[in-house]
C-alpha cells in the first residue's frame, strides 16, 4: 500500500476523526480482551450477511438452475405444473413503488422545503416530529387502515372523478374492486413520506446559508432562492433521499400484501389488482408444498434482496456526497 | 412595480403556500390514521380484551391476552439478543472503526438496514425453523434481533462519537486503563443517547409482522414457551384484519390501537431521552 507522505489538512477539527486509534491501542490484558470482545461482536454483522446470502442462494439454487433467466421474464406461475416465472411480481413491485414515489416525492419535498425554508421556527420541531411518527406506525396497522378507510375513500371520492377526467387512458381501465395497484401505491406513498422528508430535510439543512443569501442578494424572491440556489445545491442528496424511499417501498410487505390484491398478472391499469415479490413470499411461503415451489419463492426473495441492496447502496452514495459522514436517515424511526 | 416583478412575487407566494399545504397534508395523514384507530378501536378496549384469549371464529367476545403476552416475550427476547450485539458493534465502530474492518462493518450494517424484513423472515426460517422442524417464538425473536442490530450499531456509534475528546484524555491522564475509560467514561456519558437508540430499535421491531409469519407463526392459545409457535399483536391484527368476520375486524382495530399505543410510548420515551441529553449538555 502506498501512502501519501503528508496527511491532508483537516478542514474541520472534529472529535469523531481524531480520537480512537492511538489512544485505545493499549497493551494491558484488559484492553486486549475488551478489543477482542468488541471485534467479535462487530464481526457478527458481516458473518450474518454472508450467512443470509449463502442460505438464500442455496435454497434458491434448484429454481435458479431449473429456470435460469426465464424466471425473471416469464409470467406463468403454476405450482401444480411446477413452472415458475416471476415477471408479474417483479413488475408489480416496481410499478407499485414508482406509483408511490409519484405521490410521495412532491409531498415529502414539500414538507422538507417548508420546514427548512419557510415555516415559523416554533412549528419546525413539532411538524417534523409528527411527520416522522408516520414511520413509527406498524406496517400491519397501515394495512388495516387501508382496507377499512383508504379503499372505501378511494372508491367513493377518488376513482369516479379520476375516471371522468382520465378514463380514456389505459391506466384507468377495468372495474375497481378496491384492492389494487392504486391502493397499494397510495399506502406505500404515505409510508415512505417520513423517510424521504427526514433525509431531504437534513440535506437542505446542510446547504450553506450563503447559497440563499447570494440568491436573495441578487434580487431573487424567496421561492426563487429556494428553487434556483438551495435545491440544485442539494440535488444529489435529494435524489438520494428519493432512492432511499424507493428502497423502502420495494421491500415493504404487510400493508401491500393486504391492499394490492395479489393477482399474478401484468396489467397497466392502476385500478386492477397486482402482486409484489414481498407479497408473494408472505402469501405463498407457508403453502409451498413442493421443494421446487419453495425454491422459487426463495429465488424471489433473493431477487428482492439484491434489488433493495443495490437501490440502498446507490441512495447512500448520493446522500454521502452532500451530507458527508453523518449517518443520515438512521434517525427516522 | 412591473408586471414581471409582480408575477414573480405571486409565484413565490403561491409556492410557499403550496409547500405549507403539503406539510399540512402529511400531518393530516397521521391525524387520520391515529384518529381512526382511536375511533374504531377504543370502544372495544375493555377488561376482557386484555385478559381473555381468542374465542373460536364466529363467536363474539374474547380478547388478545395471548398476543399481548406473546408480543412482550418475543420482543423482549429479541432485545435480549440484539441489544448487546448492536451496542457492542456500535462501540467497536466508534472506538476501533477507522480501519478496513470498521468500514466493512459499517457498510454491512447499512446494507442489512435496508434489507426487506420479509427476506430476514425467510432467512430465519432456513436457520432455525427448518432444522428444528417446527415454528417457534425463539425463531421470531432471532429474526427481529437481526432487524434491530444494524440500526442499533449505527446509532450507538453516532452517540459515542459525540462524547468530547477531553473526557477521554482526562480519564487516561488519571491512569484509567483504556477499556475502563471506554466503558465507564465514554459509554456512560453517551448512555442517554444509546438508550434512545435502544428504545427506537425496540419500537421498530415491536410492530413488525413480516419476519414473524414463518417463524413465530401465531397461536390461538396462550403460551409462554419460546419453543412453541406464539401469537403477537401484529400477527393477530393481520389475521383478524383480513378475515371475514365483523367481530374480527372490531378486534383488529382494537389490537391495532393497543400496538400503536405501545409503539408510540416507546417512540415518545426515546424522544424524552434525547431531550434530557440535550438539556444536560447545555
Amino acid at each position: 500500500m502506498t501512502r501519501l507522505p503528508i496527511e491532508p489538512p483537516a478542514t474541520q477539527p472534529s472529535h469523531s476523526q481524531t480520537h480512537a486509534r492511538p489512544l485505545l491501542l493499549g497493551r494491558n490484558t484488559g484492553d486486549r480482551l475488551y478489543r477482542a470482545a468488541l471485534t467479535g461482536l462487530a464481526l457478527s454483522l458481516p458473518l450474518l450477511l454472508l450467512a443470509l446470502v449463502l442460505e438464500l442462494g442455496a435454497s434458491a439454487w434448484p429454481a435458479i438452475t431449473r429456470f435460469g433467466f426465464r424466471f425473471v421474464w416469464t409470467s406463468v406461475w403454476d405450482p401444480v405444473a411446477g413452472v415458475f416465472g416471476a415477471a408479474p411480481m417483479i413488475f408489480g413491485t416496481i410499478a407499485s413503488s414508482l406509483l408511490a414515489l409519484l405521490f410521495a416525492v412532491p409531498l415529502a419535498l414539500g414538507v422538507a422545503i417548508y420546514l427548512t425554508e419557510f415555516s415559523p421556527k416554533w412549528l419546525r420541531q413539532p411538524v417534523a416530529f409528527l411527520v416522522e411518527l408516520l414511520a413509527a406506525i406498524p406496517s400491519v396497522v397501515y394495512g388495516v387502515w387501508g382496507i377499512y378507510v383508504l379503499i372505501p375513500f378511494l372508491r367513493s371520492y377518488v376513482v369516479p372523478p379520476l375516471r371522468a377526467l382520465l378514463g380514456w387512458t389505459p391506466f384507468l381501465q377495468g372495474v375497481f374492486y378496491g384492492n389494487s395497484l392504486l391502493a397499494g401505491g397510495v399506502i406505500l406513498a404515505i409510508m415512505i413520506v417520513p423517510y424521504i422528508a427526514a433525509v431531504s430535510r437534513e440535506v437542505l439543512l446542510a446547504v450553506p446559508p450563503s447559497q440563499r443569501e447570494a440568491a436573495l442578494g441578487m434580487g431573487a424572491t424567496r421561492w426563487e432562492a429556494v428553487w434556483t440556489a438551495v435545491v440544485p445545491y442539494g440535488r444529489a442528496g435529494l435524489i438520494g433521499a428519493v432512492i432511499l424511499g424507493l428502497g423502502r417501498a420495494l421491500g415493504e410487505t404487510m400493508a401491500v400484501t393486504m391492499l394490492i390484491g395479489n393477482r399474478h398478472d401484468i396489467g397497466v391499469s392502476v385500478l386492477q389488482p397486482a402482486y409484489t415479490m414481498a407479497a408473494a413470499i408472505a402469501n405463498e411461503f407457508s403453502e409451498a408444498t413442493t421443494d421446487l415451489y419453495l425454491s422459487a419463492l426463495f429465488e424471489v426473495g433473493l431477487i428482492l434482496f439484491v434489488i433493495t441492496v443495490a437501490v440502498n447502496a446507490l441512495a447512500r452514495l448520493m446522500i454521502w456526497r452532500v451530507a458527508r459522514g453523518t449517518a443520515v436517515g438512521s434517525r427516522a424511526l | 412595480m412591473s408586471a414581471r416583478r409582480l408575477r414573480r412575487r405571486i409565484v413565490s407566494g403561491a409556492m410557499t403556500a403550496l409547500v405549507a399545504v403539503l406539510s399540512f397534508v402529511a400531518v393530516l395523514a397521521l391525524v387520520l390514521i391515529l384518529g381512526y384507530l382511536v375511533a374504531k378501536g377504543a370502544s372495544s378496549l375493555d377488561w376482557s380484551f386484555f385478559v381473555k384469549n381468542p374465542v373460536p371464529a364466529g363467536q363474539s367476545g374474547g380478547g388478545v391476552a395471548n398476543a399481548i403476552v406473546g408480543t412482550v416475550i418475543i420482543v423482549g427476547l429479541a432485545a435480549l439478543i440484539g441489544l448487546p450485539i448492536g451496542i457492542g458493534t456500535g462501540l467497536y465502530l466508534a472506538e476501533y472503526g477507522s480501519g478496513r474492518l470498521g468500514w466493512t462493518v459499517r457498510f454491512v450494517a447499512d446494507v442489512l438496514n435496508g434489507t426487506p424484513s420479509i427476506v430476514v423472515g425467510i432467512f430465519a426460517w432456513t436457520w432455525l425453523v427448518r432444522p428444528m422442524g417446527h415454528f417457534s417464538a425463539l425463531a421470531g425473536s432471532v429474526a427481529l434481533a437481526v432487524l434491530m442490530v444494524p440500526m442499533l450499531a449505527r446509532t450507538t456509534e453516532e452517540m459515542v462519537r459525540l462524547v468530547p475528546h477531553s473526557l477521554r484524555e482526562a480519564a487516561l491522564a488519571l491512569g484509567y486503563p483504556r477499556w475502563r475509560t471506554s466503558l465507564r467514561i465514554i459509554a456512560r456519558t453517551a448512555l442517554a443517547g444509546i438508550l434512545t437508540g435502544c428504545l427506537v430499535g425496540v419500537a421498530r421491531i415491536a410492530g413488525e409482522t413480516a419476519p414473524l409469519l414463518f417463524t413465530a407463526l401465531g397461536n390461538l392459545n396462550f403460551t409462554t414457551s419460546i419453543m412453541q409457535p406464539m401469537q403477537t399483536l401484529s400477527l393477530q391484527i393481520f389475521v383478524y384484519g383480513t378475515g371475514p368476520f365483523d367481530e374480527w375486524h372490531r378486534l383488529a382495530w382494537a389490537a391495532a390501537l393497543v400496538l400503536m399505543g405501545l409503539v408510540l410510548l416507546l417512540a415518545l420515551a426515546a424522544r424524552a431521552a434525547v431531550r434530557q441529553r440535550h438539556g444536560a449538555a447545555r
